[in-house]
């Protein structure tokens, strides 16, 4: 089976530039260069790669929406969103330290099909060695005329610079992120406008996400039919699915799109011994939990949103017997409360609100109202009432845990402590 | 009621080295301000934090008011705008670490440095901070310490770097 995104990983040493060109690096942008920017466009919406950054966009569509053409703007910007931040995320930090010049490449890639002059990476900030691997793979394309002013003679110049950020969740929502990079606090933009018209400092933007990035060189090179057969089911492409919590071995694979999420838990070796599995989050915390009954589902796009979650980033958070659920969802509910942006009540209020009241079911001080009022809270910060996807991602384990873990909820009212402390 | 005048420059508190290198960040950008994250941690670089002289330097420097940089320092965790240790230890509290019980080496931390989160050891050693999922999760738990990611912690692997720093702390 074919691994575009791990085939020239490295984490130990990771590809220098001509080793990376000795593999066929730089062979899709050198193909991009050869078609028109509309043209790069429709090889990747023929490849049908959905935004891998959590809800699945299709990116060849997202692209299509930039203005092109003589009288578009003169300036265009790409950003690639590398923030993650997501609990229970790790795999773009994988990529970016072990095949650094693979996003250097999807990044070229993905400003020329939308004719950008400056591309941003935007890097949380703890993750250094990615930093410097990174910042070492954009000098080596600068020395060998790949990035800067007329690339190849192609008449096309690109300039791509590294931000680090300083660690807060928002900055990876995609509109909060352009505020950030602007030098202003980190809260999301209304849309419309939408990003790709009216953007960073004001120009069209497309923010793709890092793992997205790097699928396009293979895109360019090998072409869409071939990308379209990688997937098994429904999405195209591969993915780098990743597991944590009491698994044997937690870590990364990159399988085809739709692989069973069974295929990930048995990679991982199953349960840590004496351990059984509760439930799972599909792909980080501001997913909705699905129960062992569901690991057959293919994790790709639709198939788990039928099953009642989403795919989020693909990387599985595995809660094994031995830990409380409510205790889970009250850690997951204490990150979203801390990094909530405050620009809006909803979730500003609410969250911090469902995070004292989980804390005192959790501790054995609850009451029936107080279940109430969390499944009150739960509508309250649902889609459509806060300014951004924060808060009904907070919601999504909270809602899901109290319908799938409801005798656990109950049993810490009725006996006054938590059943899970030894 | 007194009046004072501000007589402020900023080359009165940023080094050359530091405005050079943030004068080389405002160049990657449309407009200065952009630059203001990088340039507070190009400061915290050299000082360990951010105090208001620096902080009203850096906002000169890139001609925002003092609140709007305020603002974005006090935004972000890994700005620091009170004096920290000589070492920054943040222990990781989110899903994968708390289900790797990462709170009984929270415990053991506490313990050990005989401060509470957010507080540095008395001797100036160690300050202890909390932080988001590191990216670490399938090496649970983990930390950051003095920018480093340090996965796959246990009690004796923490005994053993606190030890080391103790005795670079002493020597140095
Ligand atoms: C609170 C929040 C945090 C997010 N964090 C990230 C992130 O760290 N990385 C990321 O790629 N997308 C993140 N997203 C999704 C982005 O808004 C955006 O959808 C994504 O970067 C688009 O890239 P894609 O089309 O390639 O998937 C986040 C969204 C929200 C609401
Ligand atoms: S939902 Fe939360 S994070 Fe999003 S804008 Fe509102 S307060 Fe900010
Ligand atoms: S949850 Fe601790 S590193 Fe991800």
């Amino acid at each position: 089976m074919d691994k575009p995104l791990t085939a020239t990983l490295n984490i130990e040493q990771p590809l220098d530039l001509d080793q990376y060109r000795n593999k066929g690096g730089y062979q899709g942008f050198a193909r991009a260069l050869d078609l028109t920017p509309e043209e790069v466009q429709q090889q990747v919406k023929e490849a049908n790669l959905r935004g891998r950054g959590g809800a699945g966009f299709p990116t060849g569509m997202k692209w299509g929406f930039v203005p092109m053409g003589e009288d578009s703007p003169g300036r265009k910007y790409l950003v690639c969103n590398a923030d993650e931040m997501e609990p229970g995320t790790f795999k773009d930090r994988w990529l970016m330290e072990g095949a650094p010049h693979l996003l250097v490449e999807g990044m070229m890639i993905a400003a020329y099909a939308i004719s950008a002059s400056v591309a941003y990476l935007f890097l949380r900030g703890e993750y250094r060695l990615c930093a410097t691997r990174l910042e070492k793979a954009i000098r080596e394309a600068e020395q060998a005329g790949l990035l800067g002013e007329n690339i190849q003679g192609s008449g096309y110049s690109l300039n791509l610079h590294l931000h680090t950020s300083a660690g807060r969740y928002i900055c990876g929502e995609e509109t909060a992120l352009l505020n950030a990079l602007e030098g202003k606090r980190a809260h999301p933009r209304a849309k419309p406008p939408f990003p790709q018209v009216v953007g960073l400092f004001g120009q069209p933007t497309v923010v793709n996400n890092a793992e997205t990035l790097c699928n396009i060189p293979g895109i360019l090179r090998q072409g869409p039919a071939w990308y379209q057969d990688l997937g098994r089911g429904e999405d195209a492409g591969t993915k780098i699915y990743g597991i944590s919590g009491r698994v044997k071995n937690p870590g990364l694979w990159e399988l085809p799109m739709g692989a069973p999420a069974k295929e990930i838990f048995d990679l991982a070796g199953g349960m840590q011994h004496g351990l059984k599995l509760r439930g799972w989050l599909p792909g980080g915390a501001s997913t909705d939990f699905l129960l062992p009954e569901h690991l057959d589902t293919p994790m790709e796009y639709d198939a788990i949103a039928e099953a009642g979650s989403r795919l989020g980033t693909g990387g599985i958070i595995a809660l094994d017997d031995k830990h409380c659920p409510v205790g889970m969802v009250l850690n997951l509910i204490r990150f979203f409360a801390q990094e909530s942006c405050g620009w809006c009540t909803p979730c500003r209020d609410g969250l911090p609100w469902a995070s004292e009241i989980l804390n005192r079911i959790e501790s054995g001080r609850g009451s029936q109202e107080d279940l109430d009022e969390l499944q009150r809270l739960c509508d309250f910060m649902w889609m459509g009432k806060t300014f951004c996807a924060l808060a009904p991602g907070a919601v999504e384990p909270m809602s899901s845990a109290m319908k799938y873990f409801a005798d656990d909820f109950q049993q810490h009212i009725d006996k006054g402590c938590c059943p899970y402390r030894h | 009621m007194k009046i004072a005048i501000r007589t402020f420059s900023y080359q009165d508190h940023l080094n050359e080295a530091e405005i050079q290198a943030i004068e080389k960040a405002c160049a990657d950008y449309e407009q200065r301000p952009a630059a203001a994250i990088e340039a507070l941690q190009i400061v915290q670089k050299q000082r360990g934090w951010v105090d208001d002289p620096c902080l009203q330097a850096v906002a000169e420097l890139l001609g925002m008011s003092d609140a709007e940089l305020e603002g974005i320092a006090t935004f972000y965790n890994h700005i620091y705008r009170r004096p920290v240790g000589r070492h920054v230890l943040h222990l990781c509290n989110s899903i994968s670490c708390w289900l790797s019980d990462v709170d009984e080496l929270a415990d053991h931390l506490r313990g050990r440095l005989q401060v509470e989160f957010g507080q540095t050891s008395a001797d100036g050693g160690i300050t202890l901070l909390p932080n988001v999922c590191l990216g670490c999760c399938d090496k649970a738990p983990a930390m950051m310490l003095d920018g480093e990611l340090i996965e796959n912690l246990s009690k004796e692997k923490l005994d053993q770097i606190l030890s080391k720093l103790h005795q670079g702390g002493e020597n140095g």
